[in-house]
């Protein structure tokens, strides 16, 4: 299978190879637009600040590139975030792939520390906004990232930064308030947190992904 | 909810674990990835590799270990020892290490958290400190493995890091290190509640009830020790099991 990670100059993306490797994928780390294009699936990892990034794609036209993918991409991290319409961090526009805003985290309580780092569980969204995109999807897309997941496992994040629970997510975690862990939409998908550092439940997320 | 993280720590010297182990299965007991994985495969929640080798050969046997360990584990994992300048960091994010620790050089030249930071993120820089209570009841800071203190309160300087960019704080306690009487919890229950980022418990665990205090009386975001695992006498699991029954969020 033909992977590509896009390389935006955003943090460490080893962990993201590696975690592939283990899965038997050699992934291709670039910039280049006609290599990302066609690849099976694309991801878009990172860690950053979102204008920065913004600007990075932007310069290498990245931004219009990712919005007309029409294989799976999966964003992690602060891909999820650059995913969203608009960051308050750095007041950045984002790619607006997904209709919603990213906020920070305001801690409501001293022991609510920012950034939210470690691991939490997290819920697979079959309430709330869920059911009203249950019937625009399959149960087998719905199913799709989160296949063999037990409600409560816990992922690893690391973000200041959140998106709000929003018509696209597919998993909640709750810190300080219920967030998007992971959001879908037609072939775009995103974690909050880092299937590459999650243990065997990432791996199980990373190999969904790679079968969708 | 955030789990509260357990964190076995692991000395390295001229790429092999120093402490005993307990782990009779493992094909080589003194490989630090060997070792890494068991401890991953029992549910901890991050490791810590401390670089304890001098010598320049040393030092690249070390990158070449964090390079193994980071195309093995699935965990996070945090690596520390001998890291004095950007170049040293860059040299182990590039291995594959997710945070890097620093210590003496930190209180030599506080300026490097701040490049930490603005370089990689603050979720990189790991701020340890090794401090002692003193016979008038203040917390000191000391350098090169203990041996010399530096004239900073504890206090005063995590505060100081924090400010700086620092992600998260790895006290240490010298009074507690070894003893195995508990972690120092008044104190780190001062940092833990008048600092904004998470705070590493470390020195002092003996049983699994010093783990539990750390975090229901020091406020600790996360507890590390070294040989209560490494010699088995906690196992990582049965450990994880008691925190739960004490209505401890953990990962299982």
């Amino acid at each position: 299978m033909d992977v590509a990670i896009v390389d935006y100059k955003a943090g460490n993306v080893y962990s993201v190879i590696h975690a592939l490797q283990r899965l038997g994928i050699d992934p291709v780390l670039t910039d280049d637009a006609e290599r990302i294009r066609r690849a099976d699936k694309v991801l878009f990892p990172g860690q950053g600040e979102a204008r920065q990034a913004m600007t990075y794609l932007q310069q290498h036209g990245l931004d219009q590139l990712i919005r007309d993918l029409r294989q799976p991409i999966l964003g992690i991290c602060i891909g999820q975030q650059l995913m969203c319409r608009h960051s308050e961090e750095g007041d950045t526009p984002c790619l607006g792939i997904f209709d919603v805003d990213v906020h920070r985290f305001r801690p409501q309580h001293h022991e609510e520390k920012v950034p939210h780092m470690g691991w939490n569980s997290l819920s697979v969204a079959k309430d709330a906004l869920g059911d009203a995109r249950r019937g625009l999807r399959s149960e087998e897309e719905q199913e799709g990232l989160f296949r063999g997941f037990e409600e409560g496992e816990f992922v690893y994040f690391v973000h200041s930064f959140y998106v709000p629970v929003c018509e696209w997510t597919i998993a909640t975690t709750d810190y300080i308030q219920p967030f998007s862990a992971a959001l879908h939409r037609d072939n775009f998908f995103a974690t909050q947190f880092h299937p590459e550092k999650s243990g065997s439940v990432g791996e199980r997320i990373l190999r969904n992904f790679l079968e969708l | 909810m955030l789990a509260k993280r357990i964190i076995p720590c692991l000395d390295v010297k001229d790429g092999q674990t120093v402490k005993g182990t307990n782990f009779v299965d493992l094909r080589q007991a003194g490989d630090p990835v060997e070792l890494g994985r068991a401890y991953s495969q029992q549910g901890a929640d991050e490791l810590v590799f401390l670089d304890i080798t001098a010598s320049h050969e040393g030092r690249k046997t070390f990158a070449d270990m964090v390079e193994r360990v980071a195309a093995t584990l699935s965990i996070p994992f945090t690596v520390g020892g001998g890291i004095n300048e950007l170049r040293d960091v860059d040299r182990m994010l590039s291995a594959g290490a997710d945070k890097v620790s620093i210590n003496s050089a930190a209180l030599r030249r506080p300026q490097l958290i701040d490049e930490i930071s603005s370089h990689y993120g603050s979720q990189v820089c790991v701020l340890a400190i090794d401090a002692r209570q003193e016979e008038d009841g203040q917390w000191q800071c000391y350098i090169n493995g203990g041996r010399i203190p530096v004239g900073r309160s504890l206090f005063d300087w995590a505060h100081e890091a924090q400010e700086r960019g620092a992600g998260e704080i790895l006290f240490t306690s010298m009074n507690h290190d070894g003893v195995k009487t508990g972690f120092a919890n008044e104190a780190l229950r001062r940092l833990a509640d008048t600092l904004t980022i998470p705070v590493i418990a470390s020195g002092g665990a003996g049983r699994m009830e010093h783990f539990r205090d750390a975090f229901t009386l020091g406020h600790a975001d996360a507890a590390l020790a070294a040989s209560v695992f490494h010699f088995g006498e906690i196992g990582i699991p049965e450990l994880k099991q008691y925190l739960r029954t004490e209505h401890i969020s953990v990962r299982l």
